[in-house]
């Protein structure tokens, strides 16, 4: 009996692992989409363009300037994110008092034009992006499954910067002000804070976050430009499901689906890809406001 | 009754006229009826110029744009994912036309109760939630309708349903040529547009408006806004089924293209494009759009960031769309 078990788990720890990275993802990607809401109120479209911009910046990063993974972990959120200030101070500021819906479909055409020129250049099939090799040795071994090192990595990595993300807007002045801008941002503008540039720097945090996932990405899918367009909306599901009331809400919302999306790839692999999808419309039936949203 | 129906006297949004007067012939205003002929003699005239194969796949989408218009231009729902309804309903009747052997008209319909049917499921799920989470819901919703059609053999995977035949209008009309088809499918899509236009202007579509300008106050007049929005989406999925089985049938191909997300994003391209709440603008809007696809199509890649760059430039600095724009010149509703 506790050997089938054994047998039982070993043969589905790769899957459960493999639900836990990208559950890594979802939680990044919601939770900068969260961040972008709050502030914005524009649902950005563009984050899966984004993301996949993070992971080519550190395919090209590498490739043409020489500069490694760790490098490319840094500049390359910097790189997209001063591409979102551009495009929050060019185009999303003008939509501000026009109905929300207009930032979904100005996203959502900036999605596929990004999309589109990184199909020009690169072409549909995905370019290799190794690991860097402090992360590439022997797998570790937990004695029932063998652990790689680098999914491990982007699963710690991803916690890290969700509860760092959480800690700056709970726990910290600059954070004080997001979330009075977000209540309020006249009353908070008239106190004399800056908040047109808070907004923009907002926009260009969640973006940030994106290509950050992006690079942490890279080296497990291949770099490609539908990579981004396939995660979003998977993470739309994820983020009706969580709601996007609360920051801490949003990233466990997106590890749990990854792993529930992980457990279900070795119960039954057949709904792997709609599960998701079918928990959502159980969660609006139960709880339309989504399990930490405010109606 | 009639001073309930009246939408009510807010601003209306920008560069979409009041729907509130009957006058004129039929609901249609004498601008609108001036517009329909000249559809209707381009209808007649346009096979003798252009490709009718062109001109059906033209009038399969300018149909699947209307009807998704009625509901972001009379409803005020973004549904983000039509394609859901069009695909389905392109392979439900290319199967019944090829593997049960339905006539063309019977495959059609059947698409259009598919459509519908999907629509009665997923508009009780997603209007639970309004603005930005309906579109999000839809588009997931439709999302996991591509990775059912990935998977279920009778879609064949990648190959999707090929040589799909024409058949027998009726069983006695044979539509293997061209012209006979072309007939066949502007016809049903002018009933179809004379069924939108009909809904709109009857007292449920006066209802829709007004849920459209102020929900709240819709409600406080006793209208259970839930109700008149599922029936709304209803028939605009039914109508996007049958658009996408005419598609198939025309076509002659059901392919995965037809429940992809992008194929939602098109028919929001065409109705923006075109004028959000207008009559005629949807039409427009597949015009140009499958037009564009037709002549840039050697271009690839390009084609996307061209509608990419089109989407963003409505958005910022044409809300109104070449009919909403063209109906502010003349100072006409269109």
């Amino acid at each position: 009996m506790l050997e089938e078990l054994l047998f039982q788990l070993e043969m589905s720890a790769p899957q459960i692992v493999l639900g836990l990275v990208n559950g890594a993802f979802y939680a990044l990607l919601s939770l900068g989409l969260a961040v972008i809401f709050g502030m914005l109120n524009v649902i950005n479209f563009a984050h899966g363009a984004q993301f996949m911009m993070g992971a080519f910046v550190a395919w090209m990063l590498l490739n043409w300037l020489g500069i490694p993974y760790w490098g490319a972990l840094i500049l390359s959120p910097l790189i997209v994110g001063a591409f979102g200030v551009v495009i929050e101070r060019l185009m999303i500021s003008r939509l501000y008092k026009l109905d929300h819906l207009y930032g979904l479909l100005l996203t959502f055409g900036l999605a596929l034009i990004i999309e589109g020129l990184f199909r020009n250049q690169f072409g549909s099939s995905g370019l290799p992006y190794s690991p860097p090799t402090s992360l590439t040795g022997a797998p570790i071994d937990l004695g029932f499954m063998m652990l790689p090192k680098y999914r491990v990595w982007v699963v710690v990595a991803a916690l890290v910067v969700c509860l760092a993300t959480w800690l700056v807007i709970e726990k910290t002045r600059l954070g004080a002000y997001l979330r009075a801008a977000t209540e309020n941002a006249p009353l908070v503008q008239a106190f004399g804070v800056n908040v047109p540039r808070m907004v923009t720097l907002t926009y260009a945090g969640g973006v940030a976050l994106a290509a950050l996932a992006g690079v942490l990405a890279a080296p497990i899918y291949s770099v490609n430009p539908g990579m981004g367009s396939s995660f979003i909306i998977t993470v739309f599901a994820v983020v009706v499901i969580g709601g996007m009331g609360s920051i801490l809400g949003s990233v466990l919302t997106g590890f749990a689906l990854g792993l529930v999306e992980g457990l279900t790839k070795v119960v039954y692999p057949e709904a792997s890809a709609t599960v998701i999808f079918v928990i959502m419309a159980i969660v609006l039936l139960a709880r339309p406001a989504g399990l930490f949203g405010r109606a | 009754m009639a001073s309930a129906t009246t939408a009510p006297p807010g601003v209306p949004a920008a560069g979409i006229p009041p729907v509130a007067t009957h006058q004129g012939y039929f609901g249609f205003t004498r601008a609108q009826g001036i517009a329909l002929l000249i559809m209707v003699a381009a209808l007649i005239a346009c096979p003798y110029f252009l490709y009718p194969q062109f001109l059906m796949k033209l009038l399969c989408f300018a149909l699947f744009a209307c009807a998704f218009n009625l509901l972001i231009g009379y409803v005020g729902l973004l549904s983000f994912g039509h394609a859901a309804y069009f695909g389905m309903g392109s392979y439900v009747a290319a199967h019944a036309a090829k593997v049960w052997g339905l006539t063309p008209e019977l495959a059609i319909l059947l698409g259009g109760v598919t459509g519908a049917g999907l629509g009665l499921v997923f508009g009780w799920i997603a209007i639970r939630r309004q603005g930005i989470y309906f579109a999000m819901i839809t588009l997931a919703l439709a999302q996991m309708i591509y990775f059912v059609c990935v998977q279920v053999p009778f879609t064949h995977g990648e190959d999707g349903i090929q040589a799909i035949p024409r058949g027998a209008f009726l069983g006695l009309i044979d539509l293997r040529a061209d012209m006979s088809l072309y007939w066949f499918i502007a016809g049903l899509f002018l009933l179809g547009f004379l069924l939108i236009h009909r809904v709109i202007n009857s007292p449920f579509g006066q209802v829709l408006t007004a849920i459209r300008e102020n929900e709240p106050r819709a409600t406080s007049l006793g209208y259970r806004t839930d109700d008149y929005k599922l029936v709304a989406f209803v028939l605009s999925a039914g109508i996007a089924g049958i658009a996408g089985g005419a598609k198939a049938i025309t076509v002659g191909i059901a392919t995965l293209t037809d429940v992809h997300w992008a194929m939602s994003g098109e028919v929001v391209l065409m109705t923006l494009l075109g004028g959000l709440g207008t009559l005629f603008g949807p039409v427009i809007g597949a015009a140009a759009v499958v037009g564009m696809q037709t002549y840039l199509a050697p271009f690839g890649a390009w084609v996307t960031v061209i509608q990419g760059c089109i989407f963003v430039l409505c958005v910022l600095a044409f809300r109104a769309g070449i009919v909403g724009e063209l109906a502010r010149m003349l100072r006409v509703k269109l």
